[in-house]
């Protein structure tokens, strides 16, 4: 079929059969949120939708859907992901699984509608798992394989899958829908948790907790997020096994092999950085890119084994923490700290503004430059900043 | 411990309530005409009705009085602790 | 004294039942007008119950981890998701085939006619199907006594303490304008009207909204031992209304019925002097209470009781 990211996103959730679906519409969210309700409708999707009157209350109605049972999904964006924030740390802290769409846009004011990162990075600490696709056949896979993992008892987390505005969710693109055969087969139904709630087994979720055990409940949710790493890249070989493709598990390494500087990045820049990384090898550069398919848990064991080797690494990225930096070139500097790497930082595409292979070539020169005169800037390099005086 | 805090039904969730009282209320039971107002209007659900009559459970009863306060024929006293 | 005689009393106690569902030796206080609400709401439902409480003083009542106070499944939620959470649970447990639960929400008049009204204003726009009890006691009590949109005019409260100046926020006649299946106010100083109205309320399809006046004695700084009377003499006096709206068809109940006629009113003096939370209010400020009363009794007059709507 030919899919936007919004309508991969769609039919994901429909193979799910997620059975609950809570959703407040945002720009650029709209279209999944519509698909859904066109199925209900028309009878292809068994499930309830609530036309919540907001965000907060739509992760609020996942919640209480999850926790007696259900398969809750609701999608949202920068305004409406903020404005739910609350209730993402309450879904993690109640360990509830959920698989959320965010569609990653920028956040006001001033008003803006197209691509931006910041606004899923920021609720990073949440303790909610967060994947970025790169294209609209990820979104529809992970969306899928989402469920899977967050459903495992080893986990009980819930998952953000993430994907650009505008570049991902609404660029069309051939994606293969699987049957549904094949995916009841992947996914069975949800299965019933200590923590479920049950009429013939009373107990009371989340009551109050003395300083003297509260600390053991945040531990353990941090114990599943590491844990999680495994059931990743295990979801990833099985979902190959049915449906023939795989994405690397929590990292894809873009000819990575006898690198000597690599690109870091995420979301909708990979498909215009491997092609750069293309043109820079068929001029010798040895170049290659790691493109961060999870950020949470994060994969500091995984890019720490590709970057044994490399001289130099550029991160590029679309989001920023004010007062500190690139939320990315911070994660993996700390996690790269022991193996001194000269790392440049770059920030681009802030609020959508476009950055092509070419722009990334450029960057690459540059770095290059920096790295052999061994002159690494320390400040993050907001590209093709216009400074207003 | 469970990974997710989680609490199951029981009695004195706030230890021996009981300890709370300055004054507990004495039931006299020859006034008693066995309406059971007291019964109906204790927060505490620490009155029971055994055999018709009512019957306080001091480990809880918290002593809030309201009880001696409805009784229609004034059959309970407060007593100090 | 409004009490129950011989035949009549144990037929409210086969209502009520035996079974305790709020268990004794729970952290509220002593003569907490609220614990004893919930047990009357408790057994009014039954066992087939999960409850959502969102952060209020019930927060604390359920107890700590890890043993809980109340028999029945509880989730406890943000302060202002109750409405949103129970949509969500209701519209699960449905299309799961859990059929005859009841999903009821018991929250305190803050989560309800403050931070919690857009979510129960959407819930009621999309006649979810849960019972959403507020129990009223007038302020922001779990954090100390602060005033809340249900504090009444002239109430001493931490943050009003010369007497708020606005009038209480009338949440039923807002529930009424909703045109959800069923609104009513009860008060736990009549727990026969009550529960019949919660166990008619169970029997409905939709969202069953009930505002129940519990009083709270640190909060309105009378004696533990007061609690009944004080919610009593609020009907008593017409300050608080009994009535039920059930399928359009609007009635006063109990000792409201009559009530109508300020005649039969008691004097507002009566229920404003036993509470400190009155205590040094003017002559004027009496009137303006007076004057907001009357004005209740004046709109449901006008709007169902002239012409009772059909």
């Amino acid at each position: 079929m030919i899919l936007s990211g919004n309508y991969a996103a769609a039919y994901a959730a429909k193979l799910a059969r997620v059975n609950v679906i809570a959703a407040y519409p945002i720009t650029p969210q709209t279209q999944i949120i519509e698909k859904l309700a066109e199925f209900i409708e028309n009878g292809e999707l068994n499930a309830r939708y609530i036309r919540v009157e907001s965000e907060h209350s739509a992760m609020a109605a996942c919640i209480g859907a999850a926790a007696v049972g259900a398969r809750p999904f609701t999608a949202t964006a920068s305004q409406g992901l903020i404005y739910m924030s609350e209730m993402l740390w309450w879904a993690a802290g109640a360990r509830l699984p959920i698989v959320m769409g965010v569609v990653t846009r920028a956040l006001a004011p001033p008003w803006s509608i197209w691509s931006d990162h910041s606004d899923i990075l920021s609720q990073r600490d949440t303790g909610w798992l967060i994947f970025f696709p790169e294209s609209a056949q990820e979104v529809l896979d992970t969306i899928i394989q989402a469920y899977k993992i967050s459903e495992d008892e080893e986990v009980l987390l819930p998952i953000a899958v993430a994907w650009d505005a505008f570049y991902i969710s609404h660029s069309y693109e051939v994606v293969d829908v699987p049957s549904q055969r094949n995916v009841d087969n992947f996914l069975p139904s949800r299965k019933k948790y200590k923590h479920t709630l049950d009429i013939d087994n009373p107990f009371s979720h989340g009551n109050l907790v003395f300083p003297e055990y509260y600390m053991e409940y945040r531990y353990y949710i941090d114990d599943a997020s590491n844990s999680s790493k495994k059931i990743i890249r295990e979801v990833d070989e099985e979902y190959y096994k049915i449906f023939g493709r795989k994405y690397g598990g929590l990292i894809e390494r873009y000819r990575c092999d006898n690198a000597e500087y690599l690109f870091i990045s995420l979301g909708a820049f990979s498909g215009d950085i491997k092609e750069a990384v293309d043109r820079l090898r068929n001029r010798g550069y040895r170049v290659g890119f790691i493109r961060i398919r999870c950020i949470r848990p994060f994969p500091s064991n995984d890019i720490k084994e590709v970057m044994k080797d490399i001289n130099g690494a550029i991160i590029i990225e679309r989001d920023f923490s004010f007062g500190k930096g690139g939320i990315l070139s911070t994660e993996i500097k700390s996690a790269l700290y022991s193996l001194n790497i000269p790392i440049i930082s770059y920030i681009a595409g802030i609020g959508g503004r476009d950055v092509g292979y070419e722009d990334f070539i450029k960057i690459f020169q540059s770095s290059y430059k920096c790295f052999n005169l061994e002159n690494i800037p320390e400040k993050p390099i907001w590209y093709g900043l216009r400074v207003i005086k | 411990m469970n990974i997710v805090p989680l609490a199951y039904p029981q009695k004195g969730s706030a230890k021996k309530t009981g300890y709370w009282r300055i004054f507990r209320p004495k039931i006299n039971y020859e006034k008693c005409i066995k309406c059971m107002i007291c019964w109906l209007y204790c927060p505490e659900g620490s009155i029971s009705i055994i055999n018709n009559k009512s019957v306080i459970d001091y480990d809880y009863c918290k002593g809030c009085g309201i009880c001696a306060n409805e009784c229609p024929v004034k059959a309970i006293e407060m007593v100090k602790e | 004294m409004v009490w129950i005689k011989g035949d009549k009393m144990s037929n409210l106690v086969k209502l009520l039942g035996r079974d305790e569902y709020l268990l004794s030796g729970n952290p509220s206080c002593p003569g907490c007008g609220l614990a004893l609400g919930l047990r009357y709401a408790l057994k009014a439902l039954g066992k087939n119950t999960i409850m959502i409480v969102p952060a209020s003083c019930t927060s604390i009542v359920l107890g700590p981890v890890p043993t809980s106070s109340v028999k029945i499944p509880v989730l406890n939620i943000a302060f202002a998701a109750a409405a949103a959470t129970a949509s969500g649970m209701s519209e699960a447990l449905d299309i799961l085939g859990k059929k005859n639960i009841n999903v009821l929400v018991w929250a305190g008049d803050g989560g309800t006619v403050d931070i919690g009204l857009q979510g129960l204003s959407g819930a009621a726009e999309r006649n979810n199907n849960f019972i959403y009890i507020c129990y009223d006691n007038e302020a922001y009590m779990n954090t100390g006594i602060q005033r809340s949109g249900s504090t009444p005019k002239g109430a001493w409260t931490t943050t009003t303490p010369r007497g708020k100046r606005q009038s209480k926020k009338n949440l039923p006649f807002i529930m009424i304008e909703h045109r959800i299946p069923y609104v009513a106010t009860a008060s736990i100083a009549f727990p026969q009207d009550f529960i019949l109205k919660l166990k008619r309320a169970r029997e409905v399809k939709g969202l069953r909204y009930i505002h129940l006046h519990t009083p709270c004695p640190p909060g309105w700084k009378y004696p533990s031992d007061k609690t009944i009377e004080v919610a009593r003499l609020a009907v008593l006096t017409g300050a608080w209304i009994l009535f039920e709206m059930h399928r359009g068809i609007f009635k006063l109940t109990g000792p409201s019925i009559r009530l109508v006629e300020k005649k039969y009113r008691k004097n507002i003096e009566e229920y404003l002097k036993i509470q400190g939370r009155f205590k040094g209010i003017s002559k004027k400020m009496i009137e303006d209470i007076s004057k907001d009363i009357d004005e209740n009794w004046r709109y449901l007059k006008e709007k169902f009781l002239d012409n009772n709507r059909k």
